[in-house]
């Protein structure tokens, strides 16, 4: 039986999507599956979850990842106190500021970590004398460290909502600046939001030049002391990092999804002949 | 459609010698009006006139260089717009994409500290009031535009605001909802009885609704009037030519009176004092009749249902447009020689272009 011409294009486009997919795939899988192998691995054989449960028991490491999950959530909560108030406020009264704005969030992504952490050294000296020198205090690095995803994140955002409009029409029902942000700009632009929110969690998550040469025991720090002397351990921490990470864009990917269709599921279209 | 809103009247809103300029731009310069209680007062205007400034200085989303606006005995100059207490509806769509329909329009009591109980009650009548009272739980992207602009005057007017600004609310709806809308506006406005000031550049639109016609132009009012005078009587030739059709009729003025088209006319207030102006002649005040040696030559005739509008070509090249009704316009056809007459006995002469 001859194929048409049209079903051969489709064919070979088929072919090679699942070429494409597959090469991807191991591309990916291979080095978290031998992560996870070489992980588990007992010397003479065997399957063992002594360095997973090091992630719980081993203290350095423990005190590690709890110290880059709250300085994950602190970043977070910096950045959007940061930028939602003054992104929201460059759009309505001082549009002309807002190519600089956009220059100064983006300006970290042009310099190398290694740059900044040198140029920021003799500042932490100054914050450590202040504040202490609890790693927490990584914050403020961090929060310049994610600006240019969260922000091009947030950008995106508020384009999609007529922020002008919104805010002189909750200004006119009797809403002060801070129930505009709150009650009417944050819930329409959450999922751009939680994208900020979790590409921030993600890249603190995997910080490691700030955090080593500022002299602060962050996940990545430990991990890699750890891996001098219980490399399976670290190769654990690493992956579940990973997976963490993974984890999160899944949910952001799903949680934009509903979001788009959330009024769809809730009620029926309008129905025509309703015309006002 | 009677329903238990609370019956108020009006106040007084007074605005006094407000000016504000934008660099070089004075988008309003000098403006004094006053809008009586429980009135609708449209300000006209084309583009950039500054019609849409006055209304967001009385909004209080923008404050003015200079001038005062008082609403009642209250000088509400600067004070912030969340504390003005005024009902607004915008031009594009302002719904909040987040909340339903009925949340939307309890949004601002809910700001006022109003019980539950209380604010689903009011939005609820609301909605009835603009005839959407099955859309309560719909979001915004459920609704059409004319829909979406019913709730934001719901929206405006649940708050009971002590001034309804209408910011171009129609423009962006087709014409056949524009006009339904444009008139439930009125009947709304009438039936709560707030004092209204609406902004738009759609002359039809400004005459059908409005008690008062403010016709702007460069930042200044140039003639405020109701809508029959602003037709009939218009105090200036940028009035006469902004508001309905109008022709430019060649004529010479001297001593108060007009020579256009053969015919001798008084001179309107207003008008050019002497000398070669054109004459300010509306469509239904030219009378055109075949006739043989006729002036004129007629290029189109358009039946436009009740009325036939026609339009002619005069010796000096010039195009006039007139209107006909049923019999005379249907023995006219394209390419007749015609006279043209005025039928009006004065006349306004502007400056020549």
């Amino acid at each position: 039986m001859s194929r048409t011409p049209r079903q051969q294009r489709a064919r070979r486009l088929r072919t090679f999507r699942i070429t494409v997919f597959v090469a991807l795939g191991l591309f990916f899988l291979v080095p978290l599956i031998s992560m996870a192998e070489y992980s588990t691995r007992v010397n003479g054989g065997g399957r063992s979850g002594a360095a997973w449960a090091a992630l719980v028991t081993d203290p350095d490491l423990r005190s590690g990842i709890l110290t880059s999950l709250e300085l994950a959530v602190l970043t977070v909560v910096g950045m959007i106190v940061l930028l939602v108030p003054t992104m929201v406020w460059v759009r309505l009264r001082v549009p002309k500021a807002a190519r600089t704005i956009e220059f100064l969030c983006l300006l970290p992504l042009t310099i190398p970590a290694l740059v900044i952490v040198v140029g920021i050294a003799p500042v932490y000296a100054w914050v450590t004398y202040f504040l202490g020198n609890s790693a927490l205090t990584l914050t403020f690095a961090y929060v310049v460290l994610v600006l240019p995803y969260s922000f091009r994140a947030l950008d995106a955002g508020l384009s999609g909502i007529d922020v002008q409009t919104l805010s002189d029409a909750a200004r006119s029902l009797g809403a002060g600046w801070f129930t505009v942000i709150a009650r009417v700009i944050v819930p329409n632009i959450a999922s751009a939001l939680l994208s900020a929110a979790f590409i921030s969690v993600a890249l603190v998550l995997g910080e490691y030049t700030f955090a080593s040469l500022l002299d602060f025991q962050n996940m990545q720090v430990v991990i890699d002391y750890l891996g001098k002397s219980n490399s399976q351990a670290s190769v654990a921490a690493s992956l579940a990092a990973l997976i963490f990470g993974f984890l999160l864009l899944l949910l952001l990917t799903l949680v934009g999804r509903r979001r788009r269709g959330e009024p769809a599921v809730l009620a029926p279209t309008p129905q025509p002949g309703q015309e006002g | 459609m009677a329903t238990a809103v609370t019956e108020r009247t009006g106040l007084e809103v007074r605005l006094e010698g407000l000016s504000r300029h934008f660099g070089d731009v004075r988008a309003l310069d000098n403006l004094d009006l006053t809008l009586h209680p429980g009135e609708l007062v449209a300000l006209l205007g084309p583009s950039g006139c500054g019609k849409t400034t006055a209304l967001r200085l009385v909004a209080g989303l923008d404050e003015p260089d200079a001038g005062r606006i008082l609403v009642g005995d209250r000088d509400v100059t600067h004070m912030p717009a969340n504390k003005r207490d005024m009902g607004m509806v915008f031009q594009s769509y302002s719904l909040f994409p987040h909340l339903t329909t009925q949340e939307n329009v309890a949004f601002g009591l809910k700001l006022r500290g109003t019980d539950r109980g209380a604010r689903e009650k009011r939005a609820k009548e609301m909605l009835e009031l603009v005839g959407l009272g099955h859309q309560a739980n719909r979001y915004a992207n459920q609704l059409s535009g004319g829909q979406q602009q019913r709730v934001a005057l719901a929206r405006a007017l649940a708050i009971e605001p002590s001034v309804l600004l209408l910011d171009e609310p129609l423009s962006a709806l087709d014409a056949k909802v524009r006009a339904q809308l444009r008139d439930e506006i009125r009947r709304v406005q009438l039936e709560v009885g707030t004092t209204a000031l609406f902004v738009t550049h759609d002359q039809e639109e400004a005459l059908a609704v409005a008690d008062r016609v403010g016709v702007m132009n460069k930042g200044k009012i140039e003639q405020l009037a109701e809508p029959e005078t602003l037709y009939n009587q218009p105090a200036s030739h940028f009035v006469a030519e902004f508001v309905g059709l109008m022709n430019r009729v060649p004529c010479h003025v001297a001593d108060g009176r007009v020579e256009v088209l053969g015919a001798t006319l008084g001179a309107r207030e207003g008008s050019l004092p002497s000398g070669p102006g054109d004459a300010l002649v509306r469509p239904e005040q030219l009378e055109v009749a075949a006739a043989e040696g006729g002036s004129g030559r007629v290029i189109t005739v358009s039946f436009l249902g009740s009325i036939t509008r026609v339009r002619v070509r005069m010796p000096n090249g010039s195009e006039l447009l007139a209107q006909a009704s049923g019999a005379e316009a249907a023995r006219l056809a394209a390419d007749q020689v015609v006279t043209v007459s005025i039928t009006a006995a004065d006349v306004l002469v502007a400056p020549a272009d």
